[in-house]
């Protein structure tokens, strides 16, 4: 009797050590589940699809081409130009949405204004950020259209000499979406940096004062270095978004005129649901995935860094 | 309680009959977008006849948006749930057919010994039909009338007459022009119903007679782009057209900035609804100088086919039969405002509407005409032959060049 008692013991501790292991697991469980079926498959799916050819629409079973479509997709001028556009579109978007959310911020952040001018303002600063894709992509086509308010607005003050086609000309298309979704995307600049800047201490701007430091330097060596993290962070998350962004040019412009504002959403969009190459729309995707994969590391690091 | 248990043995077996009678019943999935577009009930009603004359078999509908409706249709073929019996458009039925999700139409109506002479169409692949449309809605010339007798001129007939009067009636001044050409790369359908109509109404074709695509070395189809860019060269053509879409065509027309447009004769009640006091007519799409054969009419149409998965073929085929039969074609016809796919239905409305008596005389002149109906990923070669289009419309390429690029886009889709 004593003997069995012995030997179950040995084998509670170790079930118990097992379990002990086994316990965190159980409780990620949940979350690596939803992980699994919410990324890891749908991304491992497009990969598939990605280095194949015939899927989805096609009876035939799938051909296995390796890296055939990424060579098609790269070597192809409309994919490049699809970039070029993409990239335009995003660090131009970025940089404004920064200087204009950052001004606004500075300004609603000022001692000069009352509380109820800063709080009006608020509200008409944040009004772009409340509206859908869809509705901003309506509105900026009425106020864009050759007879529209911002023609009339223009001729008016004498700034264009005649009708402009801001989403049909070719010169002008790219700019003009790009133009929109800086109106849409500033706001969440504004507030971060709004948050951000009521969190810097008085103390560091009254030692700088002490120092004899003008508004610049104040600027240039206490709220800068101060706003870094979130400059950062809000860089390359809106980065990411903008490379993502559909609806807005799909609806205003379709990627066109002559391909002007062709991105690369619109692009994939086009491959998948227009031609039904589900194969080149994953490898499309697959390559902005390495893009915001890129970028995304860089947000990573930077938060690990702000974290230490 | 003896009564309660006589009542529950009348129940029980009045559910068990229905049960048996459900189970007898053969039930017709039928996917399409058009019940969301018809008065409320009236779609409904027609398959309540149908029923009413094929008892044991019964209809249940899946209705959505056109766009829903699609993209549905195409994903539940990729899963081989496609419903039994399915509304198409023109545009998708290649991709469908590739997939091997349509039931040949053709081996359909030799089981049901169906006399097809009565279609007015039908839309083959590979020599087999898989598509009928039953319903069609034809793309003549609205033009507002008010302008025309302002500017002393009666509704154009040729395209020399379309330009003069293009030219006559537009105002630059007053934001007024001739004519509008929306050729947005998002819905770009403008290439087939602002532009390739005026090749196919002069009795042009862009394809060669295997069905394979014909536009470089395509003297009529050089000639028809020609004319356009030489309306936008006149400057006749209302700004912002490379952005534009066809429902900003429409607004343009109601809000009368504009005074001639393509459209569809399924705006007639919206045109109506906008603008009550506006004045208008419609008219065939004006032919090349000299033409005068039959003109092509673009045509949207409400076609109908049946998945290669059901069980129910002779059934579903019932249905179509139906439809496309002189009774219920008129019917189906006559709430849609739409022409009929039978030749012998005559829906109401052309007896009450004087414009739709003038747009029914057009449609009995001229010929169905929409090479784009079967073609494989038909909106994408309407996309592009828009891209080269707009370059050559700018200028900056010749009208070989154009051709030559769209040849080889269209070539790389049709292999």
């Amino acid at each position: 009797m004593a003997q069995a008692n012995m030997s179950a013991e040995p084998r509670n501790i170790g079930w118990q050590q097992r379990k002990r292991k086994l316990l965190p697991y159980a409780y990620l469980s949940p979350t690596l589940l939803l992980l699994a079926v919410l990324t890891v498959v749908p991304i491992m799916t497009v990969f598939l699809y990605s280095l194949v050819d015939n899927v989805i629409v096609n009876p035939n079973p799938p051909q296995f081409v390796g890296l055939d479509n990424y060579e098609e997709v790269l070597t192809n001028r409309k994919f490049r130009g699809a970039l070029s556009n993409t990239m335009y579109f995003a660090i131009v978007s970025v940089a404004a949405h920064f200087i204009i959310g950052l001004s606004f911020a500075l300004l609603l952040n000022s001692r000069l204004l009352s509380a109820n001018v800063k709080a009006i303002f608020r509200v008409i600063y944040i009004l772009p950020w409340v509206f859908t894709a869809s509705i901003i992509a309506i509105l900026w086509r009425l106020l864009l259209n050759p007879h529209g308010v911002v023609n009339f607005v223009l001729l008016e003050l004498g700034l264009i000499a005649e009708l402009q086609e801001w989403l049909s000309d070719r010169k002008l298309a790219l700019n003009a979406v790009t133009f929109i979704n800086i109106w849409s995307g500033y706001p969440f600049y504004l507030v971060s940096f709004l948050a951000g800047l009521q969190g810097i201490p008085d103390d560091l701007y009254e030692s700088g004062r002490v120092d004899g430091g003008n508004a610049w330097q104040l600027f240039r060596h206490i709220t800068l270095p101060q706003l870094k993290p979130i400059i950062i962070s809000l860089a390359l998350l809106d980065f990411i978004w903008t490379v993502h962004q559909f609806t807005l040019i799909w609806m205003t412009t379709g990627g066109g005129p002559m391909r002007s504002t062709e991105v690369l959403s619109t692009y994939t969009y086009k491959a998948a649901f227009s031609s039904h190459e589900y194969s080149i729309a994953s490898t499309i995707a697959m390559v902005i995935l390495a893009i915001c994969t890129f970028v995304a590391i860089f947000y990573v690091r930077s938060q690990r860094m702000a974290d230490e | 309680m003896k009564k309660y248990f006589v009542f529950l043995l009348v129940l029980a077996l009045m559910l068990v009959s229905g049960i048996g009678m459900a189970q007898d019943d053969v039930v017709l999935e039928f996917q399409q977008w058009w019940e969301p577009e018809l008065p409320e009930g009236s779609f409904r009603a027609i398959l309540d006849d149908f029923e009413a004359a094929n008892p044991g078999i019964r209809v249940e509908t899946i209705s959505g948006p056109y766009l829903t409706t699609k993209d549905q249709i195409i994903a539940s073929a990729a899963t081989g749930t496609m419903a039994d019996v399915v509304g198409l458009d023109g545009a998708w039925v290649n991709v469908l057919w590739k997939q091997g999700a349509l039931a040949s139409l053709t081996q359909a109506m030799m089981d049901a010994e169906y006399d097809d002479s009565e279609l007015a169409a039908q839309i083959r692949l590979a020599g087999e039909t898989y598509m009928i449309p039953i319903a069609n809605f034809i793309y003549p010339v609205f033009v507002n009338l008010d302008m025309l007798a302002a500017a002393g001129i009666e509704p154009p007939t040729t395209r020399a007459e379309f330009a003069a009067a293009a030219m006559a009636l537009t105002d630059p001044d007053n934001n007024v022009y001739g004519w509008a050409q929306p050729l947005s790369l998002e819905q770009p359908n403008g290439i087939q119903n602002d532009t390739m109509s005026w090749l196919w109404a002069s009795g042009g074709s862009m394809l060669d007679d295997m069905g394979q695509p014909h536009l470089m070395g395509n003297e009529a189809l050089a000639e028809t782009l020609a004319y356009i860019k030489s309306l936008h060269d006149a400057g006749v053509v209302a700004p912002g057209s490379f952005a534009m879409k066809e429902n900003e065509k429409v607004e343009e027309f109601v809000n009368e900035r504009v005074a001639m447009i393509v459209n569809t004769l399924a705006h007639f009640t919206l045109i109506r609804e906008r603008n009550p006091d506006l004045n208008f007519d419609i008219t065939a799409l004006p032919a090349a100088e000299g033409y005068d054969g039959p003109r092509g009419l673009p045509y949207a149409s409400w076609g109908i086919g049946i998945s290669s998965n059901t069980e129910h073929t002779a059934e579903a085929w019932k249905l179509i039969d139906y439809l496309t039969s002189v009774e219920g074609n008129t019917k189906l016809t006559s709430i849609a405002n739409a022409f009929p796919g039978n030749v012998n239905a005559t829906p109401d409305f052309i007896q009450t509407d004087p414009l739709f008596m003038t747009a029914f005389e057009i449609f009995q002149e001229g010929y169905l005409a929409n090479e784009f109906t079967g073609l494989p990923a038909a909106e994408e070669l309407m996309r592009q032959m828009a891209e080269p289009f707009q370059f050559y419309l700018e200028g900056e390429i010749e009208i070989d060049e154009l051709l030559e690029i769209a040849q080889e886009e269209w070539q790389d889709i049709f292999s």
